[in-house]
C-alpha cells in the first residue's frame, strides 16, 4: 500500500480562504455583494437583547398574585427609568401606602398574574461583526451576515488563546529555534503581531502586554506558563474568549520545541505586512485551530516547498512531524508504509511507518502519531 | 410498527456516532440462537461536505455485506428489507434494521426544577437515563440570582428543556416562577434558527395552565405526567418517553440525513447512551443482578448502573482520555495518577506538557512503554472520579419523611443515600478506548478493579467492539436475541474479582481461600496483597473465602463466603488491599508496592523495570 491519510495543519502562502462572518442573532448587513472590505470594516450589526430583571411585586407590596395588576403604575411595553414608580397600594384609608419603585431602567416585558412577578428588560446592547479577513464580500446572508473572500497566506497553529486581533508582523527572534524572551520585545512593537521562534515564556507574554502587542505567533508554551498566563489550569482546548491583554497562537505545541522552519520563513518573508490573527481553538466535533491570515500581494513569491501532495495524502517522501513522544516536534519524511500492523513497545498492535530524520537517523512511529506539513 | 420476533432471523444494527458509525450484522444460527456475526465500519458523515448520515451508514453496511457476502444495500443505495434471495438465489437484505446515534454531540438538554435536590434533581436523572447530555440544572434554590439564571438559559442552547416542579396538587406559584425564567430568555435552539424550542412540562399537573400562559409562540410546549408526582414516588417513564418522541421530531429530524435514515428503521431511532441504558436494564432484570458499565471516552465518561432494579446513569463532562485529559489531571491532582506509576525517574513538567500535547492532538497513542502506564494511571483516575460523581447523584429519593423504628436507631441510612453498593455488584463492564484497547486483558481488569474497588465477588467483563448500544434497541424489538448476543458475542468475560473489604491490615493474615471445579488451588493473603489464580474462559469453580476478624467478603466481617465464580482471559484475582485501595505515603515504598501488583496480574512482565 503506497499511501494512506492523515489529517494536517495548514500552513500556505497562497490559497483561496471563504469566511462566513455571522451575527449570534439576527441583524442588519452594514454592506453589499461585491464591496472590498478592510480586516476592521463592520460588516454587520445586531442588538442583543438587554439583560432581564424579574421583580417580585407581591412580596414587594405584601398582596396576593392576583391583586398585584389592580396596583401597578405601569404597563407592558412601557419603558421605565430607574427610581419610577412601578406600583403603589392603596393603604389604610388612605395612608400606610407601600410603593414599589424601579431598580433599574428598561421596557415592562411581562406581568404575571400567577406569580406576581414584572419582569423588566433592561437596555439592549449592540454587537458588531468585523470583516476579519480583507478581501470581496462573495454573499450577503440576508440578516445575519456575509461571506468573504480572498487570496492570502494561512499558517494554522495546533493552539492558541484569546480572540481576533489584527497588527503588521514583527519577528522578534532571528531563527525559528531561538526561544521568545521578554529581551526580544521593544516598545515599538505596539500593535504588532510578534513572532517568536520556540518557546514563548509567561515574561514574554508579559512584556507584550505591556508594549501593547496585539498577538504573539511562537512555536511552543510550556505547560506552567500558559497556567501564568491564563490565572488557572486549561482543562479542555476550548478557547477564545480569553481576555489576558494579547492573543496567542502556538504553531507547534506544548513543551520546548521549535516554531517549524517554514512558517517562520513564510512569516519572516512577509514581515511588516498587516495580519489578522485568532487564537479561538475548539478541539472536539467540528475542530478549530487558531489561524494567521495574510492577504496575497501581487509580488508575492509562491514558497518552493508548495506541496505537490493531495491534502492528506500519506505517501513515500512526504515531510511530517511527529506529535507525541518519544519523538514529540520532529520533523521528517515518510520513507517507508508497511501494509502491516506492528507490535509498539507499549504492547499494542497498530499501523505504523517509517520516518526518515534525516542524518540517516530513522524511526517506527504509529501512523496516529503524525501529522502531515499541509501546504 | 409491531414485528412478530418469530419471524425476524437476520438483524442489521448501526450506532453512528460522532466521528464513526458501527455496524453489526446479527443472524439465527441453525439452533435457532441469535449470534453476532459480521461488523463494520466507516467514518460518520453528518457534517460537510457529506452533510447527509446515510452516507456512512451505507458504507459501514456495505463492509459488512462484502464479507458476509450479502447484498444488503439495493441498487438506489437503500438497507434492502425484509431478508431473502436474489434472482441467482444469493442472500440479500436483512429482516430488520435498527440504529442509535450520538452524532453532532448527542441529545443536549436543559433541565428545571422547583427544589434542586428534590424535583430539579429528578429531571436530571430523566434527562439523563434518556440519554442526554445535561447542560445545566435550574432550580429556585440554586444559589443564583433570577437574572444570573436567565442569563444562564439564555447563553445556553439546549435541544430541549425539561421542567418539572412541584407534587401533584402541590404548590404552583413556584414552579410557574421557574417557567417565567425560561420565558424571556428566548433560549435558542442548537440546529436551525427557524424552530421552536421544545420544552416539556412533567411538574405538578395543576400548574399546566399558568406554565402554558408563561410561554409564548417561540415555545413548543407539552406536558407529560409528573415525574414526581409525590414526594416518596419517582415516575420517570413519561417524561423519558417524551424526550425521546422529542428527540426524533425536534433534533434528529433536523440534522443532515436523518429524515432518510428514520424511514430505513424498523424501531425509532435512540440516542447512543439511551440504548445502553436499555440493555444493561434489561440483562439486569432478565437475570437478577446488579450490574454497572461505563463508557469512557475522549471527552466524556458515562457510567451506568443497575443496583435492584433501579437504572442510574451519569455523564461525567470533563473526564476523559484526550480532549478532557488535562481536566482529569487538574481534577485529580498529578500526584494521585502519579501513584499508580510503578517506574522512576519521570519528569513532573515533561508530564504535564504530554497531558496538555494530547490534548490539542486528541488522537495521538502511547508508542512507548512509559506513555501507556501514564496513560493508564490518568485512566484509574477518571475513572475513580466517574464514580464518585456516579455514587453521589444514584442515591434513594431526597426529601421523603422516614420511619424510623427501634431497628433503625443505629442505622445511618437517611433519605438521599446512595443505592450503589460495592458488595452488591454482580457485574462490572468496561468499553471506551483506553479499556478496550489496552494491550492486556489484565491491564483493562486492573484499571476496573483499582478505579471502581468491588467489593465480595464481582464479574469483570468488557465489550470490546461498544455493542451494546446496538443490542439496547434491539432489546425493544427483540429482547431474547438481544440478551443472547451480550452474553455470548458482545461482553469478553475477564474473570472474577474476589476482594476484601472492612478492616484489613497491611501484612497482617486478610483471608484465606479455596477454589474447587475446574481448576483446583488454595492459599492464603495478607493486606496489601493481590493474586492472580489460573481459570480459564468458560470454565467454573466454587472459590470459599474465610475473612481474618473484621474483614468483610459479602457475608459480613469474619464470616466464611463460598461463591460460583466464572473464569475469563484474565482469570480470578483475588485482592486483600482493602477499601479504599490505601498506599504506603512515601512514593518510592508506594512504587514498589504497585510494581509487584503489576507483576502479579501480568500487566508487566517479570523481567520489566
Amino acid at each position: 500500500m503506497g499511501q494512506a491519510y492523515t489529517p494536517g495543519l495548514k500552513v500556505t502562502t497562497d490559497t483561496l480562504l471563504r469566511q462566513r462572518r455571522v451575527l449570534p442573532l439576527r441583524g442588519e448587513v452594514m454592506v453589499q455583494a461585491n464591496t472590498i472590505v478592510g480586516a476592521q470594516d463592520v460588516v454587520a450589526r445586531a442588538e442583543l437583547p438587554g439583560d432581564i430583571m424579574p421583580i417580585n411585586m407581591a412580596n414587594r407590596l405584601s398582596v396576593p398574585p392576583g391583586d398585584v395588576r389592580s396596583l401597578l403604575q405601569v404597563e407592558e411595553g412601557m419603558q421605565i427609568k430607574k427610581g419610577d414608580l412601578l406600583a403603589e397600594t392603596k393603604g389604610i384609608f388612605g395612608l400606610m401606602k407601600s410603593k414599589v419603585l424601579s431598580d433599574h431602567s428598561g421596557v415592562v416585558e411581562n406581568i404575571s398574574d400567577t406569580t406576581g412577578q414584572l419582569i423588566l428588560r433592561g437596555p439592549s446592547t449592540p454587537v458588531e461583526v468585523l470583516a476579519y479577513l480583507p478581501g470581496k464580500v462573495v454573499e450577503v446572508l440576508d440578516g445575519e451576515g456575509v461571506v468573504i473572500e480572498n487570496q492570502v497566506a494561512l499558517i494554522q497553529g495546533i493552539f492558541g488563546i484569546g480572540g481576533e486581533a489584527f497588527g503588521p508582523i514583527c519577528m522578534a527572534t532571528s531563527s525559528h529555534g531561538e526561544t521568545l524572551d521578554p529581551s526580544h520585545i521593544t516598545e515599538n512593537m505596539r500593535g504588532a503581531i510578534i513572532v517568536g521562534g520556540a518557546r514563548v515564556s509567561h515574561a514574554a507574554v508579559k512584556r507584550a502586554i505591556e508594549v501593547g502587542a496585539a498577538g504573539i505567533v511562537a512555536g511552543g508554551v510550556d505547560d506552567a506558563d500558559l497556567k501564568a498566563m491564563l490565572g488557572y489550569d486549561l482543562g479542555v482546548a476550548i478557547t477564545g474568549s480569553e481576555r489576558i491583554g494579547v492573543s496567542v497562537v502556538i504553531t507547534e505545541g506544548f513543551g520546548e520545541i521549535a516554531m517549524s522552519e517554514r512558517t517562520f520563513r513564510i512569516l519572516q518573508s512577509r514581515e511588516g505586512r498587516q495580519a489578522s490573527v485568532n487564537g479561538a481553538t475548539q478541539i472536539r466535533a467540528g475542530v478549530m485551530r487558531p489561524e494567521i491570515v495574510i492577504p496575497l500581494e501581487s509580488n508575492d513569491i509562491p514558497d518552493n516547498d508548495e506541496s505537490q501532495w493531495e491534502a492528506g495524502q500519506l505517501a513515500i517522501g512526504r515531510p511530517l512531524r511527529v506529535i507525541r513522544d518519544p519523538w514529540f516536534g520532529r520533523i521528517g519524511t515518510v520513507s517507508s508504509l508497511p501494509a502491516e500492523p506492528a507490535v509498539l513497545d507499549s504492547g499494542s498492535r497498530t499501523r505504523v511507518l517509517e520516518v526518515d530524520f534525516g542524518n540517516g537517523e530513522k524511526a517506527i512511529v504509529p501512523r496516529a502519531n503524525v501529522e502531515l506539513i499541509e501546504a | 410498527m409491531t414485528i412478530d420476533p418469530n419471524s425476524i432471523n437476520v438483524i442489521l444494527a448501526t450506532d453512528c456516532g460522532s466521528t464513526t458509525t458501527k455496524s453489526v450484522f446479527i443472524e439465527r444460527q441453525a439452533d435457532g440462537t441469535f449470534r453476532q456475526t459480521q461488523r463494520g465500519e466507516a467514518p460518520t458523515t453528518v457534517e460537510e461536505p457529506f452533510a447527509d448520515v446515510t452516507i456512512g451508514v451505507i458504507n459501514a453496511v456495505t463492509e459488512i455485506g462484502e464479507v458476509a457476502g450479502r447484498k444488503l444495500v439495493d441498487d438506489e443505495g437503500r438497507i434492502i428489507q425484509p431478508a431473502g434471495t436474489d434472482s441467482d438465489g444469493n442472500p440479500v437484505g436483512c429482516d430488520i434494521y435498527i440504529s442509535t446515534s450520538s452524532a453532532g454531540g448527542g441529545l443536549q438538554m436543559m433541565v428545571g426544577g422547583v427544589v434542586k435536590q428534590m424535583t430539579a434533581e429528578s429531571a436530571k436523572r430523566a434527562a439523563l437515563g434518556a440519554g442526554a447530555i445535561v447542560m445545566d440544572t435550574i432550580a429556585a434554590n440554586d444559589g443564583r440570582k433570577p437574572h444570573e439564571q436567565i442569563q444562564r438559559i439564555r447563553e445556553l442552547r439546549p435541544d430541549m428543556i425539561l421542567l418539572s416542579g412541584g407534587t401533584d396538587g402541590g404548590d404552583v406559584k413556584k414552579v410557574t416562577e421557574i417557567a417565567e425564567r425560561i420565558a424571556p430568555a428566548r433560549p435558542q435552539p442548537r440546529f436551525g434558527s427557524k424552530f421552536v424550542m421544545p420544552v416539556i412540562f412533567a411538574g405538578n399537573k395543576e400548574a399546566r395552565e399558568s406554565v402554558d400562559n408563561a410561554f409564548d409562540e417561540s415555545i413548543d410546549l407539552q406536558c407529560v405526567e409528573n415525574l414526581r408526582p409525590t414526594l416518596e414516588e419517582e415516575n420517570l417513564g413519561p417524561a423519558r418517553d417524551a424526550i425521546h418522541d422529542m428527540f426524533l421530531e425536534h433534533v434528529m429530524a433536523q440534522a443532515p440525513g436523518y429524515d432518510k435514515l428514520m424511514g430505513w428503521t424498523s424501531a425509532p431511532i435512540m440516542p447512543t447512551p439511551g440504548a445502553v441504558g436499555n440493555i444493561l436494564t434489561t440483562i439486569a432484570d432478565r437475570q437478577g443482578k446488579n450490574a454497572l458499565a461505563v463508557d469512557i471516552g475522549g471527552a466524556t465518561t458515562d457510567v451506568f448502573s443497575v443496583f435492584d432494579g433501579v437504572f442510574n446513569r451519569t455523564v461525567s463532562a470533563n473526564l476523559g482520555m484526550s480532549y478532557s485529559i488535562s481536566n482529569v489531571v487538574a481534577e485529580a491532582g498529578l500526584d494521585n495518577v502519579l501513584r499508580w506509576v510503578h517506574l522512576e525517574g519521570m519528569d513532573e513538567s515533561e508530564l504535564r506538557n504530554r497531558v496538555k500535547n494530547k490534548m490539542i492532538r486528541p488522537t495521538t497513542i502511547p508508542q512507548s512503554r512509559e506513555a501507556l502506564v501514564f496513560e493508564q494511571a490518568v485512566a484509574r483516575e477518571a475513572l475513580r472520579l466517574a464514580y464518585v460523581q456516579h455514587k453521589e447523584f444514584a442515591t434513594t429519593l431526597k426529601g421523603v419523611q422516614q420511619q424510623r423504628t427501634v431497628g433503625d436507631t443505629f442505622s445511618q441510612k437517611t433519605s438521599g443515600s446512595t443505592i450503589v453498593d460495592a458488595m452488591k455488584l454482580d457485574l462490572l463492564v468496561a468499553s471506551g478506548g483506553v479499556l478496550s484497547h489496552a494491550p492486556r486483558m489484565s491491564q483493562t481488569a486492573l484499571m476496573l478493579v483499582d478505579a471502581f474497588e468491588p467489593e465480595g465477588f464481582t464479574t469483570l467483563a468488557k465489550d470490546s467492539i461498544f455493542m451494546m448500544p446496538h443490542l439496547g434497541v434491539l432489546a425493544s424489538v427483540h429482547a431474547e436475541a438481544s440478551e443472547q448476543v451480550f452474553s455470548r458475542d458482545c461482553l469478553v468475560v475477564l474473570g472474577t474479582c474476589v476482594a476484601a473489604a472492612g478492616d484489613v491490615k497491611w501484612s497482617k493474615p486478610a483471608f484465606s481461600w479455596e477454589m474447587r471445579g475446574s481448576q483446583n488451588a488454595e492459599g492464603e493473603l495478607l493486606g496489601g496483597q493481590l493474586k492472580l489464580v489460573e481459570l480459564a474462559a468458560g470454565e467454573t469453580a466454587t472459590v470459599t473465602v474465610k475473612p481474618a476478624r473484621g474483614i468483610d467478603l459479602g457475608a459480613g466481617p469474619g464470616n466464611q463466603v463460598a461463591h460460583e465464580v466464572t473464569g475469563g482471559s484474565v482469570g480470578l484475582i483475588l485482592d486483600a488491599r482493602g477499601r479504599p485501595i490505601a498506599l504506603p505515603e512515601s512514593r518510592e515504598e508506594a512504587r514498589d508496592v504497585v510494581h509487584g501488583w503489576y507483576r502479579e496480574l501480568n500487566i508487566i512482565d517479570e523481567g520489566d523495570a
